[in-house]
């Protein structure tokens, strides 16, 4: 199943290497998100709670962009014919589009979150980096799961663009409460962390059961 | 298949119901603190279990869906979300009458049960656009039913979630010591709650067996036309 999932996977990055489809675009409407947040509020820097909620919804947001993305190919070209005639397994389909998710928003993050720093954020960035990659990496695993859970979801509906956003927003409210929260005192001046356990616990609870429930449910997704 | 049983069940319904009522206006002593609008607590409360138990049963109908292949799981879980979310708009409802006498808005954010319930409220409207945008009759109900299994999980999850992020104000009635209602009230609400539970299954029953017998109607017309077209 691993090697399967890694096939697919290699195929699905190089794919987003040669065309730039997801990751430029996701990219690009987090930066012009900032844009519309700094006239929105009219602030020029943000700290505290503010400063997390606005990077947190941008990143969510953006991932919409993502998992809209996820399934499309597959199934305007016939990919998912294709793999189902392969006799391979079908949850190594699920692993490999998580995994495919789970790189592009590290990707997103790597612009996003810098150029977050330097266009709204008033604390200082560094002093609290550590901190704030955990996080990232414990909400981008939930993210990953249920983005690619949502996109097989939607994938078969007339709707899709549609479906997509209203299905997955409700469903990550959990982790942006999770990681708003903690990012939210790394974002004060000063910068201590405060109840990181707490909500990396719920970050972390959050992953593991919503990484199990779509391993579980993936395969009826996938028609005989 | 569906009617068996719908008869008792709807007269029990009725009088339980009739009981309640009686018991929450006559019986049940007023509240010393919020007055006659804490009655309003009969309804909300009882209509917000029976609709989240109603969202988590449609999940495990979906799993069994998911498990036999019997389509009619399918039928039954939808009819429980469909039914789970009239009741949901009833509690937000409610709800905010209820907030509004008793704390003066009609929404209160730093309270995590209300605030809950929205959100898995807003994520199962999302199951009639899933649901009626996938035409295959199969795929509709493989799809509903992994749809329907997520969500149910995902209601506990958001409870918990929600109630970390929050400062804790909800009036917690029935409390993990046993409650902190007084005698009549407590009676009352228990009756209340048993009430809400068999309407909720005489509609449930009602509905299933009225959307089998318009399935049968089409399929007798059907076969009627085709008769009336190979005799003419």
């Amino acid at each position: 199943m691993i090697r399967t999932a890694a096939a697919v996977l290699r195929k699905d990055l190089r794919i987003e290497w040669r065309t730039k489809e997801a990751v430029p675009a996701m990219a690009l409407f987090t930066v012009t998100v900032y844009v519309l947040f700094h006239f929105g509020l009219d602030r020029d820097s943000l700290d505290g709670e503010l400063a997390s909620g606005v990077l947190w919804v941008t990143l969510l947001l953006a991932a919409v962009i993502g998992v809209t993305r996820l399934f499309a190919a597959e199934r305007e070209q016939g990919g998912l014919d294709a793999f189902l005639l392969a006799p391979v397994d079908r949850t190594a389909l699920f692993v490999a589009k998580a995994a495919a998710l789970f790189v592009y928003l590290v990707a997103l993050e790597i612009v996003a979150v810098p150029a977050f720093a330097v266009l709204l954020l008033g604390p200082n960035f560094f002093d609290s980096l550590p901190e704030l990659l955990v996080i990232l990496l414990l909400a981008d695993i939930g993210l990953a799961a249920v983005g690619a859970l949502v996109s097989a979801l939607a994938a078969e509906t007339r709707a899709r663009e549609l479906i997509v956003p209203l299905l997955l927003l409700p469903l990550v409210v959990p982790l942006l409460i999770g990681a708003a929260s903690a990012t939210e005192p790394l974002f004060r001046a000063g910068g201590e962390p405060e109840d990181l356990g707490r909500y990396l616990t719920l970050l972390g609870g959050y992953d593991l059961v919503f990484g199990l429930i779509a391993l579980a449910v993936f395969d009826f997704l996938l028609d005989d | 298949m569906f009617s068996k049983g719908l008869r008792p069940v709807s007269v029990a319904a009725a009088i339980t119901t009739l009981v309640a009522f009686a018991l929450v206006f006559f019986y049940a002593p007023l509240d010393a603190d919020q007055g006659f609008v804490q009655k309003i607590f009969y309804i909300h409360v009882p209509m917000a279990i029976v609709a989240l138990g109603g969202f988590v049963a449609g999940g495990i109908m979906a799993i069994k869906h998911l498990r036999t292949g019997d389509s009619s799981w399918d039928l039954r879980s939808y009819v429980a979300i469909h039914l789970s979310i009239i009741l949901g708009t009833g509690v937000l409802i409610t709800g905010a009458i209820w907030a509004k006498a008793s704390w003066g808005h009609w929404w209160v954010w730093d309270e995590p049960v209300l605030v809950s319930f929205l959100i898995v409220f807003l994520l199962y409207c999302v199951y009639y656009p899933l649901r009626f945008s996938i035409e295959d009759p199969e795929r509709q109900a493989r799809y509903s039913s992994v749809f329907a299994i997520a969500a149910g999980a995902f209601v506990p999850i958001n409870f918990t979630a929600v109630r970390l992020a929050e400062a804790v104000t909800h009036p917690r009635v029935l409390s993990q010591t046993g409650g902190s209602l007084p005698g009549e009230m407590r009676l009352t609400f228990l009756v209340c709650i048993l009430a809400m539970i068999l309407l909720f299954v005489t509609l449930w029953k009602l509905e299933l067996t009225s959307k089998r017998a318009s399935a049968q109607l089409k399929r007798l017309r059907t076969r009627l036309e085709l008769r009336a077209e190979t005799a003419g």
